[in-house]
């Protein structure tokens, strides 16, 4: 190894990015910013540039926006080579090399891993091939499922209650479209906000002409003679003609093609250090291999350096800059990767934004506004302190919130604020699900409790 | 006290042309109080995170019920507060009936299909310099071009500036925190927003016999979600709109132009690539922001801020201006560069209250500026600096007087 290796690295070493979409090219561009002048590789499975998922499920069913226009913007040149639509399939770690679907290697002096997640199928393959059975993941996804609701179906059938379903259902409503929704738990968005917040969600849902079924579980779906869908079975029995069903049940992490490979990688994603850097399966960190994004999970300090694992947007860019940052650095030099867990969706109308970690909140206290006004700042709370936010229609107080977080602001909440409802003065139970039971991919989900325990926690299957 | 000196410092006229080295010292102390004074504030990060703090109201009410500051007095005669003094969840409801007709979501193209429209507005003005080789860029441009604008959106005839000029001149000598020491200023500002409510209100009941297409229409038949606004509401948002819609963008323009000729560099390549007018528009709202500070806020609960608690009811002042020039935030930050990598500011004020009008002003500002640069031959400044307006608040230059060779077709 030259004895200046990083300089030598940032002159002439080579990066390899492995997964071309929000994460990759965010990396790509802090690296070239950050001075990296050697040879940038990225390798995508997606035949497109990198594009942005987020208005897949909002803006682009409506038409408001097409699926072939939704490429991310380029922040500066990167000059990369570009390997898309051919997929990685495996990695030696020893040899520092990734291999491809077409048989190619690709050697790497540093390796970001940033292959995010994918929407979680069916779970019966027969009929998950059924016509008009649709996962919204990509925009090829996307493209799909505009054609078929713009078709004018008789009915969609949502299975999932979580932000992408919601969001789904809330676009179907506003289309004019019947659509019925179905969730195992008592309400929407229950495993990311509680049940307290998902009773204002299933409101929402309610008044705006979803016909929402808790409690219910999908038991089959039902295809016609020419192999179409036409119905779906519930768990209570009933029946729902439908010609186009959504499966929403969250993600599963893109982490097969590193099987074997000797890197700590599994179903709950590729842990890492604070860092980014990996950890390979014996709980010990590598120093050539990154991870960013929606396939990463790291441990933050303020949530008890949990392991947190976020399919959030503003994951995906921060910890891609600090990773980046960090490919090329000396250890002193090194970032920790402390992100402020935020997230955002917008459905029937109303904003809806998080801040902190609200799954790991037993009370809340509505501190601003009115639920049923359905505009509102809910607080939650974990043994004395503040350790999340959620806002419907009141984004812009959220930063407020954040900086309490960030302090380890006590809770329950005592100051007043100019709009605290007399409602608000008491903390209540947010009304979480019990985490031992399975339940739709809540869009945070923790595991291990120290820097220590770096322990994999198997969950049973959702089904 | 050498700090009760700085306040009054900032708010003299003798320092207006250039507060700058003033704020550079208010910094030193983030959160700094005088004597029965307001707790000023001037970090970038500390406006910016009070801006977001719902224990800070900008109601006028609640600002007396401290009792330490009698010149705030409510607005017990007349009109009611408008939205900028109101907090949530009326000041919510309120700015998003007006917002329906202005904004996004349901207007979303309201402010960007006036586009042509501006521009002829402008082109009109500078056609109207003639064979003049010198002119006042406020007088022919700067302020003519942002009421044309108001008044045609609200739906106000543009022939009645000089009637309402009137009532709207003493309301923005209110503003000035140097006037507020006279309660007599004060009353005459309030008299003043009832005869401009009234002048309005004609124009109201019009509009509600015969709507349309204006957004004075749009306020008195507002049927959305929120309700309606009742004529007393309409009337004093009505009265808001008027004039933020002209007496910030006039100063945004004029800041502009003077920035631009003492760095004539931009001004040259804004003349070939008018498209830089957005990023000059938002480095100048960091620069030379037309509104310098927020001097409307209390806090309704006792606050801690850099280690000094900021006791319940203490009137704050949030100087924009000084955040806008922070070190702490901004690299190199006495320098103008609109090719700032982080183009950010408070220009706008942030939170719930940010600017109103926000997407009007900088489209204006954007056509004013590049159309100036590109029409006017050789423009040179007459005099550096020039004469200012009175107002600490909405600061600006009065005139702004300017040489040039003719005019560019
Ligand atoms: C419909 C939808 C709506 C969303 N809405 C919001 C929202 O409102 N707010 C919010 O915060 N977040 C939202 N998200 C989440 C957000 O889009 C993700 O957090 C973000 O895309 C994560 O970026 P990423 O780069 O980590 O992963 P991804 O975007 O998943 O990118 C990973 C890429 O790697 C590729 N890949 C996988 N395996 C391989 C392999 N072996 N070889 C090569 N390439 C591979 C994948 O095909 C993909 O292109 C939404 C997501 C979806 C799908």
């Amino acid at each position: 190894m030259p004895a200046d290796y990083m300089g030598w690295l940032r002159r002439e070493g080579r990066i390899v990015i492995v997964g071309a979409s929000l994460a990759g090219l965010r990396a790509a561009e802090t690296l070239r910013a950050e001075g990296f002048a050697g040879e940038l590789t990225l390798i995508g499975d997606e035949p497109y540039e990198p594009y942005d998922r987020p208005p897949l499920s909002k803006a682009v069913l409506l038409g408001m926006a097409s699926p072939h226009h939704t490429e991310l913007p380029h922040r500066r040149e990167i000059d990369a080579k570009w390997r898309l639509g051919v997929a990685a399939t495996g990695l030696d770690l020893a040899a520092k090399r990734v291999r491809l679907a077409d048989g190619d290697e690709v050697e790497y002096d540093r390796l970001l891993i940033a292959t995010g997640v994918r929407a979680r199928p069916w779970f019966k393959e027969e009929e998950a091939r059924l016509d008009g059975v649709c996962l919204l993941r990509t925009r090829d996804d996307a493209v799909d499922l505009y054609r078929r609701l713009k078709a004018g179906p008789r009915r969609v059938f949502v299975i999932g209650a979580g932000f992408a379903g919601s969001e789904v259902a809330s676009a179907c409503r506003e289309m004019g479209l019947p659509v019925t929704v179905a969730e195992r738990a008592g309400a929407p968005l229950v495993g990311a906000l509680g049940g307290v917040i998902g009773a204002v969600a299933s409101d929402l849902q309610l008044e705006n002409g979803v016909d929402l079924r808790t409690h219910v579980t999908v038991t089959g779906l039902e295809g016609d003679a020419v192999g179409r869908v036409r119905a779906v079975h519930l768990s209570d029995e009933s029946v729902v003609e439908a010609d186009v069903v959504v499966v929403s049940l969250g993600s599963l992490r893109n982490t097969e093609w590193l099987a074997g490979s000797g890197l700590g990688a599994g179903p709950r994603g590729i842990a890492c250090d604070a860092g980014c850097r990996a950890f390979d399966f014996r709980g010990i960190v590598t120093d050539d291999v990154f991870v960013a994004g929606d396939v990463a999970r790291s441990p933050h300090a303020l949530f008890g350096y949990q392991f947190l694992s976020l399919e959030h947007w503003g994951n995906a860019v921060a910890q891609a800059q600090t990773a980046a940052h960090n490919m090329i650095c000396h250890g002193a030099d090194r970032r920790p990767h402390l992100w402020m867990p935020a997230f955002w969706s917008s459905m029937f109308g109303v904003n809806i934004k998080s801040v902190g970690v609200p799954p790991m909140g037993e009370q809340l206290m509505i501190t601003q506004g009115s639920p049923a006004e359905r505009r509102f700042v809910g607080v939650y709370g974990y043994q004395g302190r503040m350790v999340a936010a959620v806002s419907f229609d009141n984004t812009r107080w959220l930063e407020f919130y954040q900086r309490q977080i960030e302090r380890g602001a006590p809770f329950p909440v005592e100051f007043p604020t100019t709009d605290r409802r007399p409602e608000g003065r008491q903390p209540v139970d947010a009304d979480f699900p019990d985490p031992s039971l399975p339940s739709h991919g809540p869009m945070v989900t923790l595991s291990g409790y120290s820097p220590a325990d770096q322990q994999l926690v198997f969950h049973p299957a959702r089904h | 006290m050498p700090q009760a000196s700085l306040l009054r410092q900032i708010t003299d006229f003798a320092n207006r042309a250039n507060p700058y080295p003033l704020y550079e010292e208010l910094r030193r102390t983030p959160v700094l109080h005088e004597a029965d004074g307001p707790y000023v504030i001037s970090s970038y990060y500390d406006i910016e995170a009070l801006l977001h703090d719902p224990r800070i109201s900008s109601d006028a009410a609640k600002m007396t019920a401290t009792g330490d500051d009698e010149l705030s007095e409510p607005e017990t005669t007349g009109l009611p507060p408008s939205f900028i003094r109101l907090d949530p969840p009326e000041h919510d409801r309120l700015r998003r009936i007006a917002n329906s007709s202005f904004g996004p979501p349901h207007r979303p193209t309201r402010i960007d299909s006036m586009r042509g429209e501006l521009a002829q507005i402008v082109t009109d003005l500078i056609d109207g310099f003639g064979d003049a080789r010198q002119i006042d860029v406020v007088d022919g441009c700067a302020y003519p071009f942002p009421v044309t604008v108001i008044c045609r959106l609200l739906g106000v005839p543009r022939e009645d500036e000089p009637r309402f000029r009137a009532w709207v001149d003493p309301i923005v000598a209110g503003l000035d925190p140097d006037t507020r020491t006279s309660a007599e200023s004060e009353r005459v500002a309030q008299e003043a927003r009832l005869q401009l409510g009234m002048y309005l209100n004609g124009l109201v009941e019009q509009r509600v016999k015969e709507p349309r297409d204006d957004m004075l229409s749009d306020l008195v038949n507002s049927r959305g979600p929120d309700g309606a606004m009742t004529t007393m509401e309409v009337l004093t948002t009505a009265v808001l709109l008027l004039i933020a819609g002209h007496e910030t963008t006039v100063n945004l323009i004029t800041n502009g132009m003077l920035t631009l000729l003492r760095h004539p560099e931009y001004l040259q390549r804004l003349r070939q690539d008018p498209i830089l007018s957005v990023k000059i528009v938002e480095e100048l709202l960091r620069y030379e922001p037309p509104v310098q500070l927020l001097p409307q806020r209390t806090c309704i609960t006792d606050i801690e801020v850099r280690g000094v608690t900021i006791p319940k009811g203490s009137r704050i002042w949030l100087v924009l201006a000084a955040g806008n020039r922070d070190p702490e935030r901004f690299k190199d930050p006495d320098r103008f560069d609109p090719d700032r990598e982080d183009l950010q500011h408070l220009g706008f004020g942030s939170g719930i209250h940010s600017c109103f009008g926000a997407p009007l002003a900088r489209l204006e500002a954007q056509i004013a500026l590049s159309e100036l640069a590109r029409r006017l031959e050789n423009p040179r400044l007459v005099e550096d600096p020039p004469p200012y307006r009175p107002n600490a608040v909405l600061r600006g230059p009065r005139h702004l007087n300017v040489d040039f060779d003719g005019l560019n077709p």
